[in-house]
């Protein structure tokens, strides 16, 4: 259990938690259409891309050091916005940062092999920045990266060693990313459609997005647990009987009255797969009645960072008794049918489940409590 | 382990004398983790992390999958390996050939998947990065995941592949030897010192 004291989401919908959650509570998309040649590659492509004229320009009112790059400068902006709510000792041995990020600087390979590439190197800039001398933890476990960071922070705080756990996810976009996405043939040339009978694929998205974690007690909102589990089953393609997904739900659900889920925030890439896996998951799990959304028709996937921004996208909502609608949704071709939400709608219940599940056969459930 | 090429990996999967072609699907750091993995299981045959653990034996026989084992792995370099030979096939659009079998393993956790998928491990599988082997890290880290309860044991590894720099650690740490003190910063520091990593 990890209290949250402090957020932040930077993306194409907003530099602040509060900026982002108006504009996907209204029904706005993040997601544009680029023209080839968009970071040298030779095909067009759909995603949510951060603006970064207003990056430089809100990094140079932070700071005149200019040896960082754009996904830094990002990931230092949303710790700092974050801890305006949180206000703690960032430089304090008693705070660790834990860094999540599926590829990182991986675009510096453009130009030359160096340290500057490595995950570690980032999560080092971005904790030293504030004077943190702790070794920063660096979770790279593909599109659930964000999840485990957030269960590294529970477990880091009930382990007694630290008083707080900045929860920093950060991915950019490039040839390198865009390219791999289009050679797997994931990519769908229009708004990803999550959940929707003729859904075609997913769009990427650019993010970083920051919780702050501790034991103080005075959060409404409360990571209560979490859960990783692998398929075992295929390195690149979902269980077909949602086998990790359901376990980790399975795991998070014990002891907790299924009456008080609010909803429940899927993965929902739009893949086929996915899409079908989790449902599946979530079925199996008895789950089938509650509403079920997927913000990725807002953000596209941001990757590393999508477990981090989500869940807070989701806490703001649980927060204020909301369950979102799940963007360009119109209709579902399952055999076993789930309830996706199609509007805006109240609920007062007090908890919701996150989801997650990536390449290399992992999958991630978090339980969030409202108090 | 000693490693100059690919081709002394296969000589080492051939010596298992194991049917696995998945095997050579593999980039070079999932076959590294694979290989150690199947010597920790092959000499474990008595895995009995809680009471009610039954044993790994018999390993060329199918086996049942089993929710209690996780698979924590650290390196360095993460998946820079591959991630340096997929860049080369994007880097020049007049010969531009992105793959998507190359494209997937540029995810280092990918590794840590291979070991479950061989083993039907369907505990937690994880993958961090630290910039040197870092023994207190490693421990704090696998002594959080058995705050999971359902976890009674840990594949812990360093693996590390990248240009001419390969290390590869693994141990199986049980909850029992948890308690008696024997996974310990200290101890995992030593032995990273006998095998000349840190």
């Amino acid at each position: 259990m990890a209290n949250i004291l402090g957020t932040n989401i930077i993306s194409s919908l907003g530099f602040t938690t509060e900026e982002n959650f108006q504009t996907v509570k209204s029904g706005i998309s993040g997601v544009k259409h680029y023209d080839a040649g968009t970071f040298g590659l030779p095909e067009a492509f759909m995603a949510s891309l951060i603006d970064k004229e207003k990056l430089n320009d809100s990094f140079s009112e932070l700071s005149i050091k200019n040896s960082y790059t754009g996904l830094e400068k990002a990931a230092i902006l949303s710790v700092f916005d974050a801890n305006k709510q949180a206000n703690i000792d960032l430089s304090s041995g008693k705070v660790l940062f834990i860094f999540s990020s599926t590829k990182g600087n991986v675009h510096l390979l453009e130009n030359a092999v160096s340290e500057q590439v490595c995950l570690w190197y980032s999560a080092k800039q971005i904790s030293r920045f504030f004077g943190n001398r702790n070794t920063p933890v660096v979770v790279s476990n593909a599109c659930i990266s964000g999840a485990c960071a957030q269960i590294a922070a529970i477990r880091a705080l009930e382990s007694r060693k630290y008083d707080n756990a900045i929860v920093v996810g950060a991915d950019f976009l490039s040839k390198f990313i865009i390219s791999g996405f289009q050679s797997f043939k994931a990519l769908s040339p229009e708004l990803c459609k999550p959940f929707d009978k003729d859904r075609k694929g997913l769009n990427l998205g650019e993010a970083a997005a920051t919780v702050i974690f501790g034991k103080q007690n005075n959060s409404r909102i409360q990571l209560k647990r979490g859960a990783i589990r692998n398929d075992a089953n295929h390195i690149s393609a979902p269980s077909r009987t949602g086998e990790g997904s359901y376990r980790a739900l399975k795991n998070i659900l014990q002891n907790i009255d299924k009456g008080q889920i609010a909803f429940i925030n899927a993965h929902g890439t739009a893949t086929p797969y996915n899409d079908a896996m989790e449902t599946q998951a979530i079925v199996r799990a008895g789950l089938a009645d509650v509403p079920v959304n997927s913000l990725k028709a807002f953000f596209g996937h941001t990757l590393g960072a999508a477990g981090v921004l989500e869940s807070i996208i989701l806490m703001k909502a649980l927060y204020g008794n909301l369950v979102l609608k799940s963007l360009n949704f119109s209709k579902q071709n399952f055999e076993n049918k789930i309830n996706i939400s199609t509007e805006n709608h109240f609920s007062d219940k007090k908890y919701f489940i996150k989801l997650l599940s990536g390449f290399g056969g992992i999958n991630a459930a978090l339980l969030f409590e409202k108090r | 382990m000693n490693f100059k090429n690919s081709a002394e990996l296969t000589e080492l999967y051939r010596s298992l004398q194991i049917y696995y072609p998945k095997f050579f699907k593999m980039d070079n750091l999932s076959k590294l983790g694979f290989l150690a993995a199947e010597h920790i299981f092959n000499a474990c045959t008595d895995l009995q992390s809680a009471p009610d653990c039954t044993p790994i034996t018999s390993r060329r026989e199918p086996v049942e999958p089993r929710e209690d084992i996780a698979v924590i792995c650290f390196n360095r370099s993460a998946s820079l390996d591959i991630d340096t030979q997929y860049q080369k096939t994007i880097q020049d659009n007049d010969n531009y050939f992105p793959s998507p079998s190359l494209f997937v393993y540029t995810l280092p956790n990918i590794a840590a998947g291979e070991i479950a998928i061989r083993n039907k491990f369907l505990g937690e599988t994880s993958f961090y990065v630290t910039e040197e082997f870092d023994a207190g890290q490693m421990v704090e880290t696998v002594e959080n995941a058995f705050s999971d309860t359902s976890i009674n044991a840990v594949l812990l590894a360093w693996i590390e592949c990248f240009e001419r720099k390969v290390e590869v650690f693994m141990c199986l740490v049980d909850r029992n030897s948890k308690k008696s003190c024997i996974f310990t910063e200290e101890n995992l520091k030593y032995l990273a010192i006998n095998i000349k990593f840190a």
